[in-house]
């Protein structure tokens, strides 16, 4: 019974708090001297959701940098001990090269492949299902997606029967069957590809969205010159679709130095796999340092830092042009 | 029409992305690798008071044995006359597949005469799962816990219930061993109840096809019959080591027991407190040893790239393949239940037998390793203690006991319960051994414990690699001891 009135709390009474605090607001803004009345209005506005903000994400920030300075249980200050830790841990380090790894081909695939679908299906007239059937795999979650391929993956001596897809169809063709997920370094390349996979679509869309701004009469203009399809490709619609394609790729590499789910659902992060979002869980739940944990979620966050403000800069150009 | 079309999909897709943004990214994942071969993803199950249970079981041995009451009498009697009826109790475990019916078969008398609501959550990443959750506020009431250091942890912080006072007083004391008493106990406080142990370092083989000793006297004389096999063409072992966010840990038994035939109980338990490090000749040779067998693909079935990507549950599937893939497999008891359901209609005795693992120094014999399933009590309710109650008396182990593949702890557990001669001697082997040890690397802290684990994969897939990850365990060893 609770449930049902919980529920019916919800529906009414967020919609009223929120037109209750509005109306409250423009009352107090009309008291006030109308030269100021256009300065206040937009802070109070925005006021709630600024606090909420201010609590959940600039709060935990400022907590996370401090903590990073205290020890494994936040009882003494050790100063940069836990930066140096993850700098020049081995562990560490592997991770580091592996994100790199994952920016650069993540990114450059996602980007690239999304890109190709974009211009290709620009043309057909069964457009609307490709298109469709690429975007399909972002609706899931990255857990379902590591284990659909764990299962894709999966290896079985020669001997036996295989039952991973990707084995099956290789050793119909002779080939001996590979474990995938263990050889390293290729078994990133197989990681990376279940990324690719999943956000191919996101990059599509936002592509084929830039790709069909372009007007008409500028390439009709570049075929009546005389250029073929290629040089339209590389010469106009790339150079004119830069920044859309720097917003997609800005997003992207946010999304490989984050990427968390793929490899603890796949390997775990064994066999030479592992990321840094995965060691900042397992410093933080399993050897349970908090300053080592806070440590490595600082580093992420300067990584990340730079790649956000491009990203604003280009959806602040984006705006300016509509 | 089209640039129609197309605002409409774009909006139809930020929905998506926004509802798939929405979703939690956060590890709270529950993968279970379950034993038959194909794995599935997630196990939970509410199991409520009138519903029946979702899977039959195979065979129902009766659960009323003489001398012990009837189960439903035991919960009824540890609900202690409160009224507990439609709460809830939520048990996290790491149980799946045949393991998690047998569970799901001794908690039914709870359910049926209490009327508990109990749900039970399944994961191979447990530790951390159960730090995420207790460290976040929202404990489990129960947890199966396999890490007696982590129980410890907790036990300091005070995140668990000492138990000492919610287990029968006139009863807790005679029927369990005192040994199985201080396991569970830090700092003269309760903090988890075992309810079943397994014995690890059995060899198992299938006795219509295995002609070698039985038992061998040494592990030199089972190494040389293993040799010929070899040479002949067959791969004497099979060995699987996956097991999810676990991997390694079969292999870490493996080590274990050469460690304490090797080098004997002493080196063993300093090993394990921390005081013995990994790249000392002692470890050192228990790792080649191990190494001798998993990392040559003439001695392991598949090579070392199956030992690594076959789960543990399947690990001995080998033996009873026509013609057999190996003819040794070495695992805890508990493996019988994965025997039976992976391979329908291998029977105890007759297609699968054990002997112990063989000595190996005349100065230490007949050692053997006991691990036990424990409870801890995280969230104090009346269901709770209820529940504590009850998986502690003989009359609720026995019905895992009767379903094979445990040994029950409390010592009232009617030998008739066993179901078959093979689970009979795996008990008396526990009862009568002279030297028991605990599992070295369930009782490390958990960083160690996985660094350990994790290490072991290394070795199989880089076994010249044995001194940089020896050091590297040693590094983490010094770490890990001082939290």
């Amino acid at each position: 019974m609770d449930r049902y009135v919980q529920l019916v709390l919800v529906l009414v009474g967020v919609p009223a708090a929120l037109v209750g605090y509005i109306g409250l607001v423009e009352w107090v803004v009309q008291r006030l001297p109308d030269k100021r009345q256009p300065q206040v209005r937009p802070w109070l506005w925005i006021g709630p959701a600024v606090a909420l903000l201010t609590f959940f994400l600039v709060y935990p920030v400022l907590n996370t940098v401090y903590l990073s300075l205290l020890n494994a249980k936040s009882t003494a200050f050790v100063g940069l001990v836990n930066y140096g830790y993850a700098l020049t841990n081995g562990d560490m380090l592997l991770a580091m090269r592996n994100n790199v790894l994952w920016l650069v081909f993540f990114t450059g695939v996602t980007v690239a492949l999304g890109l190709l679908i974009a211009v290709l299906t620009d043309r057909v007239p069964y457009e609307a299902v490709a298109k469709a059937l690429i975007f399909l795999p972002m609706a899931i979650s990255s857990v379902a997606a590591g284990v659909i391929w764990k299962f894709m993956y999966d290896y079985r001596p020669a001997s036996q029967a295989q039952t991973g897809t990707l084995n099956a169809i290789v050793s119909s063709f002779g080939i001996t069957p590979q474990p995938w997920l263990i050889q390293q370094p290729w078994n990133n390349g197989f990681l990376i590809f279940v990324g690719v996979w999943m956000m191919a679509g996101f990059a599509m869309v936002i592509l084929s969205a830039g790709l069909k701004g372009i007007s008409d009469e500028v390439l009709e203009a570049a075929r009546v010159d005389g250029a073929n399809e290629w040089a339209v490709f590389w010469q106009i619609k790339i150079p004119l679709l830069g920044s859309t394609i720097a917003v997609v790729t800005t997003t992207i590499v946010i999304a490989a130095l984050k990427t968390f789910d793929i490899v603890y659902v796949m390997t775990s992060g064994n066999f030479g796999t592992d990321v840094v979002a995965r060691r900042m869980i397992e410093e933080l739940f399993s050897v349970r340092d908090y300053g080592r944990a806070s440590a490595i979620a600082v580093i992420l966050l300067l990584a990340i830092i730079p790649i956000m403000i491009i990203n604003i800069q280009r959806f602040r150009e984006q705006e300016a042009i509509r | 029409m089209r640039k129609k079309l197309w605002n409409l999909t774009s909006a139809v897709a930020v929905l998506v992305l926004l509802g798939a943004a929405c979703a939690p990214a956060a590890p709270v994942t529950v993968v279970v690798t379950a034993p038959p071969v194909v794995q599935t993803a997630v196990v939970t199950s509410v199991v409520q008071a009138t519903a029946a249970p979702t899977s039959a079981p195979a065979a129902t041995p009766a659960t009323t044995f003489a001398g012990l009451k009837d189960p439903k009498d035991v919960a009824t009697a540890a609900a202690g006359g409160q009224n507990i009826k439609g709460t809830t109790l939520d048990i996290l475990g790491v149980w799946a597949g045949a393991e998690y019916d047998s569970f799901q078969a001794v908690v039914q008398p709870f359910i049926d005469a209490t009327g508990v609501a109990v749900s039970f959550e399944a994961t191979r990443d447990i530790n951390t799962v159960l730090t995420t959750r207790v460290d976040g506020g929202n404990p489990p009431d129960i947890a199966a816990i396999p890490s007696p250091s982590l129980a410890a942890s907790w036990a300091s912080e005070g995140k668990v219930v000492d138990l000492t006072n919610v287990v029968d007083p006139n009863t807790f004391k005679q029927d369990y061993a005192q040994t199985w008493i201080d396991q569970g106990t830090t700092n003269g406080k309760l903090v988890q109840v075992y309810a079943w142990s397994a014995v690890k370092g059995l060899i198992w083989y299938d006795p219509k096809v295995y002609k070698g000793p039985t038992p061998p006297k040494t592990w030199d004389e089972l190494t040389a019959w293993a040799k010929t096999q070899a040479d002949a063409g067959t791969t004497p072992w099979c060995m699987g080591v996956e097991s999810g966010a676990a991997s390694g840990w079969p292999a870490t038994d493996w080590i274990e027991d050469f460690v304490v035939r090797q080098s004997g109980p002493d080196v063993y338990n300093k090993w394990w407190q921390g005081q013995q490090t990994f790249s000392s000749p002692e470890i050192k040779q228990a790792w080649q040893a191990f190494g001798a067998i998993a990392t040559d693909p003439k001695m392991v079935s598949g090579g070392p790239n199956s030992v690594l990507t076959l789960n543990f549950g399947n690990g001995g599937d080998g033996l009873f393949k026509t013609p057999p893939a190996c003819f040794l497999h070495h695992q805890a008891s508990f493996i019988t239940s994965f025997f039976e359901s992976n391979t329908p209609g291998v029977k105890a005795g007759t297609d699968y037998a054990f002997f112990g693992f063989p000595d190996i120094n005349p100065q230490f014999t007949n050692a053997t390793e006991a691990v036990g399933d424990s409870f801890s009590l995280f969230k104090d309710s009346p269901q709770g203690r209820a529940f504590i109650k009850y998986i502690t008396s003989p009359e609720a182990q026995a019905i895992w006991v009767a379903r094979g593949g445990k040994l029950g702890v409390n010592k009232r557990v009617p030998l008739a319960a066993y179901p078959d001669a093979l689970s009979k001697t795996a008990g008396q082997i526990l009862a009568n051994v002279k030297i028991v040890v605990v599992d070295a690397s369930d009782n490390m802290p958990d960083a160690m414990n996985k660094a350990f684990w994790k290490g072991t994969l290394d070795y199989i897939q880089n076994p010249g690699n044995l001194d940089s990850i020896l050091s590297n365990l040693d590094s983490v060893q010094k770490d890990a001891y001082k939290k």
